[in-house]
């Protein structure tokens, strides 16, 4: 089977012109991830990580290097060099980018986050409804916080809510930065409870962690960062 | 579960597509007519033309909002103005998709005509509701005077109209017939851009709308920016020094300087890994 993403020495190279600095986040960084399974990248804070997922989202340029994704409309793309509106599409409908920090407008109750995302996905009005309350009943996001703007959710909470909403899409490819930082014990069970109903349900994805332990047995492939390359 | 829907990538040509455009004040010297003068920031140092903008391209594609950032004098309202024909640029050339199928360019185009397109194609919002209103006349009569513009003869469809745009800028129906100098900033902002939606314009250029409103009223008016876009599916071309409403708005953005596009690419992207060092300065500028 082709592998749904590419990596081919992918050199990640900011350049500080107020601090005159060259920071060098990742270098040579090669690998594959097909289609179904769960990669995971971990490694200490500062190794360039999160780097990696930012370019693969095209919120980071690289510097080098190419990363051809297996888009479903577009077939092989190289996303260092494609083009912005194409690069839009397949982040509006395959790729789905989760951290622990809420992406959305503060002034939008939680329920609205989903329903609004569940637009790209559903035509009828009340199907956009149904599929939204359905994975907030699935992400296990409280009735009573349906209503509530999400500013005052818990750590955990905003975490579940950007899944919900990212998933009620059904992305094909998800990239999760970080998901369990700053959680409890409680919640970081509930996330890997999460990621592994998703894992059986057949959505690839790419994962960073900070933390060893909460990886064990669920990944397919795990790399180890250290100083912007694998070890 | 229902189905999902299916998505297919359509290619579109840009509804609005800019290329080189110049507006320089002054005639210009050998000096400055290089392609590689150096200049002091947009000014010639040898015969002190401004150059308000050089050779600026940019396309909006159908159903987009592209933001254009800069600090203040860098070019942007020029940029806008130059769009509407407030401005007579100095040379370049703008194509509008719904204006004989983008064949023309608009700045060559007879007077007659070119009210036209600001009748019927265009809508723009101005930073200072004073040169998009008649502050003296009631809120009806500002967009009943560009309804008529744009060919309505009907009383009571423009009456209709009016109010249902008014709703839905949240201007109560008791207050319309007021005139908009007795409004708040905001709610002349609002009127405004009621006034540019009154033709059902296809594109339109909203310049430094929510400057100098405070913090929640500018919320609303954002908010309302992003219905209008969803509700019915304009481009618009968003222009602003807060890179704040330009990172909700946009999708794609521009980075003016000095009369130039320094940078282009996806908003986040020019937030979180801005490739040029002015970029780099405005986003470190950010609270």
């Amino acid at each position: 089977m082709a592998a749904l993403l590419t990596l081919d020495k992918l050199t990640k190279t900011f350049h500080l012109y107020e601090a005159e600095q060259t920071i060098e986040a990742c270098q040579n960084i090669s690998f594959e991830v097909q289609p179904g399974e769960f990669v995971g990248i971990t490694g200490k804070s500062g190794s360039g990580k999160s780097t990696i997922l930012k370019c693969i989202y095209r919120t980071n340029l690289a510097s080098s290097g190419s990363i051809v994704y297996d888009s479903a409309a577009f077939g092989p793309v190289e996303i260092t060099t494609l083009e912005e509106r194409k690069m839009l599409h397949i982040r509006r409908y395959e790729i789905a980018y989760i951290s622990q920090f809420l992406s959305v407008l503060p002034r939008q109750s939680a329920k609205q986050i989903v329903v609004d995302s569940a637009k790209d996905a559903y035509e009828e009005k009340s199907e956009q409804e149904e599929a939204a309350i359905e994975m907030l009943k699935h992400f296990e996001i409280a009735e009573h916080l349906w209503n509530v703007f999400p500013n005052t959710f818990s750590g955990g909470e905003k975490l579940r809510l950007n899944i919900a909403a990212a998933m009620v899409k059904h992305p094909r490819f998800l990239l999760l930065d970080e998901p369990t930082a700053s959680l409890d014990n409680a919640s970081k069970v509930k996330v890997r409870e999460l990621i592994e109903k998703l894992k059986s349900e057949g959505t690839t994805m790419l994962g960073i962690f900070h933390d060893l332990e909460f990886m064990e047995g669920l990944c397919d492939k795990e790399f180890n960062m250290q100083k912007g390359s694998f070890v | 579960m229902p189905k999902t829907l299916e998505h297919n990538f359509v290619e579109q040509a840009p509804i609005l597509r800019l290329e080189d455009l110049n507006k320089s004040y002054g005639d210009g010297c050998e000096y400055c007519s290089k392609e590689d003068a150096v200049l002091e920031k947009n000014i010639c140092p040898k015969c002190h033309t401004v150059h308000a903008l050089r050779g600026v391209n940019l396309e909006v594609y159908p159903g987009e909002i592209v933001g254009v950032v800069g600090e203040s004098g860098s070019g942007k309202s020029t940029l806008m103005q130059c769009i509407y024909f407030d401005k007579n640029p100095s040379s370049g050339a703008c194509y509008l998709t719904p204006y004989k199928e983008g064949t023309e360019n608009i700045f060559e185009v007879s007077e007659q005509e070119k009210l036209k397109i600001k009748n019927l194609i265009l809508g723009m919002v101005y930073q200072n509701p004073y040169l998009g209103l008649r502050m003296d006349f009631s809120s009806l009569s500002n967009i009943a005077e560009r309804q008529i513009a744009a060919g309505s003869r009907n009383v009571h469809e423009m009456m209709d109209r009016s109010d249902e745009l008014l709703s839905e800028v949240n201007i109560s129906k008791w207050r319309a017939k007021e005139a908009p100098k007795n409004f708040s900033g905001g709610m002349q902002q609002r009127v405004q851009i009621a006034k540019a939606l009154s033709s059902n314009p296809p594109i339109l250029l909203l310049d430094e709308v929510t400057t100098g409103l405070d913090l929640s009223v500018q919320a609303r008016v954002l908010d309302l920016i992003k219905d209008i876009m969803h509700e019915f599916n304009i481009s618009m071309l968003v222009v602003s020094h807060d890179l704040g409403v330009i990172r909700m708005l946009a999708e794609r953005t521009y980075v003016m300087l000095d009369g130039k596009v320094v940078e282009s690419g996806l908003t986040d992207q020019i937030l979180e890994d801005p490739q040029h060092p002015y970029t780099q300065q405005l986003v470190y500028s950010l609270l």
